[in-house]
This record gives C-alpha cells, sequence and structure tokens, in this order.
C-alpha cells in the first residue's frame, strides 16, 4: 500500500465551516499508475498537496509509503518529500534561470539520501533518458520550449528515484504532440523504475493509458455536496 | 549549491542588482575612503617631525604656523627678522635651530631655504634623520639639495641646473632665471613633505631676490645681474620660522613664553604635539560629518537593497513554492534570502575596495605634491576588515526583513 487515507478533511483556515476534502477511504497499491479526473475547484490539487505533505490535513490518517504524514512534523515532512516523494506541476516546474542540469542537481541537493544513493551522473543519466539534448544541458530552464521544461521536470521529479509520482496537469500546457510523448516517457520511466504514479488531469482522453481511473467527486463526500 | 542558486538568482536580476550594488558601493567607498585618509593623514602628519621641541613664527594661528612650517601648506603671514632669530637661538636653553625661509617655489615644488643644520638636527618618523641618497648637503649660495620625489618626477641628477620660480604657483610669470642652481645632491625618501621639497641654503635665498621689491623684479636692476651672482653671500635679511631643539624639555614653557613676550616683534612659539592635536580637534568635526553622512548613505543603500529583496519574494512566490515542493524546508529559504543579500553585500565591498583603491592610486601623486602626504595605497588595514565587518552585520541583519518575510511565506503555505 503506497497510499492510504482514512476520514480525511481539509478546510483552509480563513473558512473554518467548508470542508474543502472529506474523504472515509481511499487508497493506492504499489505500481499502480492512477489517472484522478476532477473538474477544477473539486480539490484535487489540495489532495495532492497533503499527499507531498506540503499540507497537513485538518483530520484523519493520511498514509503515505509507510509514514503517517499526519502525525510527521513540518521539518520531517519536508525531508520525506524530497527523498521520496517526485512532484510535476502545469507549469513553473523549473528554477528558469538554473540550467536544465542545475535544477535536476538542485533536486538532489535538497534529498540528503539521494547524495550518499547516487553517483553524480545521475542528474545527466536522467536527461538522457528522457530525450533532452546534450547541448540544452546548460542552457537556462526559461529558454527551453515548453515540452523540453516539462520533460525536463520528469527527469527532476525522478531523479530522487521516488517511490511516488505526483503530477497536477502537467500536459496542460503542451500540444497534442507534445502531449503524447511527455505521457509515454513519463509512464514508461514509472514503470522502469517501479514508481507509483498518481496524475491528476481534466483531459480525459488520457485516461485510457492508466491502469486505474478516478474520479474525485465519486469519494470526496465534501465535493458532492456543492 | 546554494550559492549556485543565489548567484543565479542575483544574475538574472542583474539590472535591480546592479543599481542597489552601485549605490551600496558609492557608500561603502565614502565610508571606507574618509576612514583611510583620516588614518593616513593621521600617521603621515604624526611622522613628519620628530625631535622639534618648538616651532617658532610670526605671530598668527598655530594650526597656520604648523602648517606652512613643516607640512609646506598654506602661506606665512609674515617673516621674522634675522636679528631677532639671532636673539633667540643664544639663549643657553636652545641647542640647535634650524631657520626655514619659504616662499618660492620649483614646478610647483615648494622651495625651503635653510642651514645645513637642517641635514644635521632635522628628524622624521621614529627619530630618522635625513640621508643622502646621491651627493652631499649644499655648500655654496648656487647649490641646491632636492627631495626624492622631486628629483624622481623632474628626472634631476647630480649637476644639472635649475632655476626657480617666485611665489608658489607654478606659472613661468617670474622666474628667478638670473640665478641658476645645481643640484648638488638627492635624498632619500622619507614619505614626508621633505621629499617634495627644494633645499637651499639662505645665502640662496638672499641671492635670488637680490634686485627684487615686494615680489616684484626691478627692471634696472636686471642689467646687474651679471654683477649680483659675483657679489659675495650675504646673510639673509629674514626668515618665515624656525626650528628649535632645547637642551632640556624641563625649559619648554620657559622658552615659549619668552618669546611670546618678545618686545620688538610679534612673535609666536608653538609645540608642535600640541598644535597637531588642535588641528585633529578642528578637523574631528569634518570627519564626523562625513563619517555621518556616509553611514547615513550607507543605511538608505541598505534599505534600498531591502527593498529589493522584500518586492523579489513576492515576485517569486512561485519559486519559493516550487522550491517547497522539491524539499527546501523553509529555514533554507530563509538562508537563500540571506544569502543573495550578502552576495549581493560582498560584490559592494568588492567594488568599493576596488574603486579605492584605484581613486586612490590616481590621487597619491596629486596628494602628495599639493599636501605633502604620503598616503599608503594598501587598504586592507585591521580597520577595514572591522569596517567591512560590521557593514555585512548591517546588512544581514537589514535582510532578516524580507528573509522572515520568504520564511513566514513559505511556512504558512496553503497550496
Amino acid at each position: 500500500m503506497v497510499i492510504s487515507l482514512n476520514n480525511v478533511t481539509f478546510r483552509y483556515a480563513d473558512q473554518e465551516h467548508v470542508n474543502v476534502l472529506d474523504i472515509r477511504s481511499w487508497s493506492v497499491e504499489a505500481g499502480e499508475q492512477v489517472f484522478l479526473k476532477g473538474p477544477s475547484g473539486s480539490g484535487k490539487s489540495t489532495l495532492l498537496n497533503i499527499l507531498a505533505g506540503l499540507l497537513p490535513p485538518s483530520g484523519g490518517e493520511v498514509t503515505v509509503l509507510g509514514e503517517r504524514l499526519d502525525q510527521l512534523s513540518r521539518a520531517r515532512r519536508d525531508r520525506f518529500r524530497a527523498n521520496h516523494i517526485g512532484y510535476v506541476f502545469q507549469q513553473f516546474n523549473l528554477i528558469p534561470y538554473l540550467s536544465a542540469l542545475d535544477n535536476i542537481n538542485l533536486a538532489r541537493y535538497f534529498s540528503a539520501d539521494s547524495q550518499k544513493k547516487l553517483p553524480s551522473v545521475a542528474s545527466e543519466e536522467r536527461l538522457n533518458a528522457l530525450g533532452i539534448a546534450q547541448r540544452l544541458w546548460h542552457k537556462p530552464a526559461r529558454e527551453l520550449s515548453v515540452g523540453q521544461q516539462q520533460r525536463v521536470a520528469i527527469a527532476r521529479a525522478m531523479v530522487n528515484e521516488p517511490k511516488l509520482l505526483i503530477a497536477d496537469e502537467p500536459t496542460s500546457s503542451l500540444d497534442q504532440q507534445n502531449r503524447d510523448r511527455f505521457l509515454q516517457l513519463l509512464l514508461e520511466q514509472a514503470s522502469q523504475h517501479n514508481m507509483t504514479v498518481v496524475f491528476v488531469s481534466h483531459d480525459a482522453s488520457l485516461s485510457q493509458r492508466f491502469s486505474r481511473q478516478e474520479i474525485l467527486s465519486e469519494f470526496n463526500r465534501a465535493g458532492a455536496g456543492r | 549549491m546554494m550559492l549556485t542558486l543565489a548567484l543565479n538568482s542575483i544574475k538574472d536580476r542583474a539590472g535591480s542588482v546592479a543599481l542597489s550594488v552601485l549605490a551600496m558601493a558609492v557608500s561603502i567607498f565614502v565610508l571606507l575612503g574618509v576612514e583611510h585618509i583620516r588614518q593616513q593623514v593621521k600617521a603621515s602628519f604624526s611622522s613628519t617631525v620628530s625631535g622639534v621641541d618648538m616651532i617658532v613664527g610670526a605671530r598668527t594661528g598655530a594650526t597656520n604656523l604648523l602648517l606652512y612650517s613643516v607640512f609646506r601648506v598654506g602661506t606665512p603671514t609674515n617673516n621674522i627678522s634675522w636679528d631677532a632669530y639671532q636673539y633667540i637661538i643664544d639663549s643657553p636653553d636652545i641647542r640647535w635651530s634650524i631657520p626655514l625661509s619659504l616662499g618660492d617655489s620649483h614646478c610647483g615644488y615648494r622651495v625651503l631655504g635653510t642651514t645645513d643644520d637642517y641635514f644635521r638636527y632635522f628628524k622624521y618618523g621614529q627619530d630618522l634623520a635625513l640621508r643622502f641618497e646621491t651627493g652631499r648637503a649644499f655648500g655654496q649660495a648656487n647649490e641646491v639639495v632636492l627631495g626624492f620625489e622631486v628629483a624622481k618626477k623632474l628626472g634631476y641628477q647630480l649637476g644639472d641646473s635649475i632655476i626657480l620660480a617666485h611665489g608658489v604657483v607654478s606659472t613661468h610669470f617670474s622666474q628667478h632665471d638670473d640665478y641658476p642652481f645645481t643640484v648638488v645632491g638627492i635624498l632619500l625618501p622619507t614619505g614626508t613633505p621633505v621629499d617634495q621639497t627644494v633645499h637651499i641654503s639662505l645665502e640662496g635665498i638672499e641671492a635670488i631676490h637680490r634686485g627684487w621689491k615686494n615680489g616684484v623684479k626691478i627692471p634696472s636692476r636686471i642689467s646687474q645681474e651679471q654683477e649680483a651672482s659675483e657679489q659675495p653671500a650675504q646673510p639673509p635679511q629674514s626668515i618665515t620660522a624656525f626650528l628649535v631643539g632645547l637642551e632640556s624639555r624641563m625649559s619648554t614653557f620657559r622658552v615659549q613664553r619668552a618669546i611670546n613676550n618678545y618686545r620688538y616683534e610679534p612673535l609666536m612659539a608653538i609645540l608642535p604635539g600640541v598644535a597637531l592635536t588642535d588641528l585633529w580637534q578642528t578637523m574631528r568635526v569634518f570627519e564626523n560629518a562625513l563619517r555621518l553622512v556616509s553611514t547615513l548613505v550607507f543605511l538608505a543603500a541598505s534599505l534600498g537593497l531591502t527593498a529589493l529583496l522584500l518586492a523579489s519574494i513576492r515576485e517569486r512566490k512561485q519559486e519559493m513554492y516550487l522550491l517547497r515542493a522539491i524539499g527546501a524546508s523553509p529555514a533554507r529559504l530563509l538562508a537563500l534570502v540571506q544569502l543573495e543579500s550578502i552576495v549581493i553585500t560582498v560584490i559592494s565591498c568588492t567594488v568599493a575596495l576596488l574603486g579605492l583603491e584605484v581613486a586612490l592610486l590616481v590621487s597619491q601623486d596629486y596628494l602628495l605634491s599639493r599636501f605633502g602626504l604620503a598616503i599608503n595605497v594598501n587598504i586592507l588595514t585591521q580597520q577595514t576588515g572591522i569596517l567591512l565587518a560590521l557593514l555585512l552585520i548591517t546588512t544581514a541583519l537589514l535582510s532578516m526583513i524580507p528573509s522572515l518575510k520568504g520564511y513566514f511565506q513559505a511556512k504558512r503555505f496553503s497550496g
């Protein structure tokens, strides 16, 4: 079991009576590739932030990779995230003024484990695997095309060999061709490295590539009330 | 890695950062410059006279007398008659004296008329006597001994012939071209105004002014120039000031009182140490004003930097979020902002130090020839180090404002 949620609720501090999330029970098995669909505003990003340990839940049990995230201190969650979770966003995945290589090295730097575990060529191997030409490695990230940037983002998310990869609408800024290539690379790399994937998108056409399809509003009781 | 991040982030905002750096560098430049020159002036002035117990001149301000007699700055107001000089140094309390006669120049360098007692008794720094690089002291009226700087800058060697100018402005309006001098000695460097001085004998002073009245060449006498230079050397009518060495320091105040009360001429005796202290008192006001202004400018520059960083935190919200997502703790983000401010300050300090070094190298000669100030161009003293450390601490403290903002922004992150 990679993810297990039990009676998880989330409220923002300034709206104490409105639940954004209210999930009785939801879990993801190791190696699953989950496509999570939901309209915007349904609490998808909040859920992902809780899974990544960026936000603590207001109540309930959040277990990710055997750690009770709801019981960890903020500092421990930061370390946990750096070491075990890869994150790909819709946009702004890279520090724009750092080179592709430095962006990946930065992720390695923040993960204390990887410095001991992985050789320093790991960053370059990742870039190769994701088809980023060597001449682009030292260019500032902002000079890369959007498609290239998102592929570097996968490399960045995967460099610490996380067990769980979270992707938050990573394809919405890509055109058809780039979207397909991106998705293929992501899922290929994930299964190669035995990563569990939680992929959020509102684009249902992508869903058939995943081993499991979920609709957030079906297990989020807070969303159903609206 | 954090440094790479900070450096690249700064590079990315090079335009606005450059302005901050410039503002800071200017203020640091002024701060360090004032501090350095102040120390150098003190060191230089204090080492200019050594072992002189008293300076005597026509009645004027103590500072003025000190400045023109020892530092060759400013102009003497009046002269002392030769008789008064003779009368005073006849006193048994006085061990030695050096007469000084000023008022002429050579290519902007002041000419000092004196006797060979100058080379015997004058001391500078830690009781150091003047020494010759080549040659010897002047013997004849038409012989000249050059300070090290004069000889070096003007390229003179032993045996060269030079012409002195009347007055201290370096125009060629009134030259003593009827009476050339021969270089017979060049002194070793001292780092004092001696290096910028052209030394001739009192007889030489007398000789070049024969045929002059009230600072103007009398045309009718020019025809007699041949005759004039052949006349035997005569003692001068008057001198500008004289330096005194006492038999015993115990008699200092008695001698000073006697000179100040000299009946036939308004004379004044000053103690170099006391006069220097007075001078520092006067200077302190300017020093403090300059220091205050540059401190305020520095504070303004630091606040500017703080504002810059604060704005950058706001516009880098996404970047901060990304850093959090890939595992950076809020403390790391605080460190990042601090690091950026420190890097900017270090760059500013470096720019200021380089600028100051260049400015000193460029103005070194001017300060030396204009004010007799030997400035050490090595600005990396302990004092400078302490000052720079203080500046760094100040900016680090001030940039806690944006750092903490970044910290709390990261901490209460709500995706």
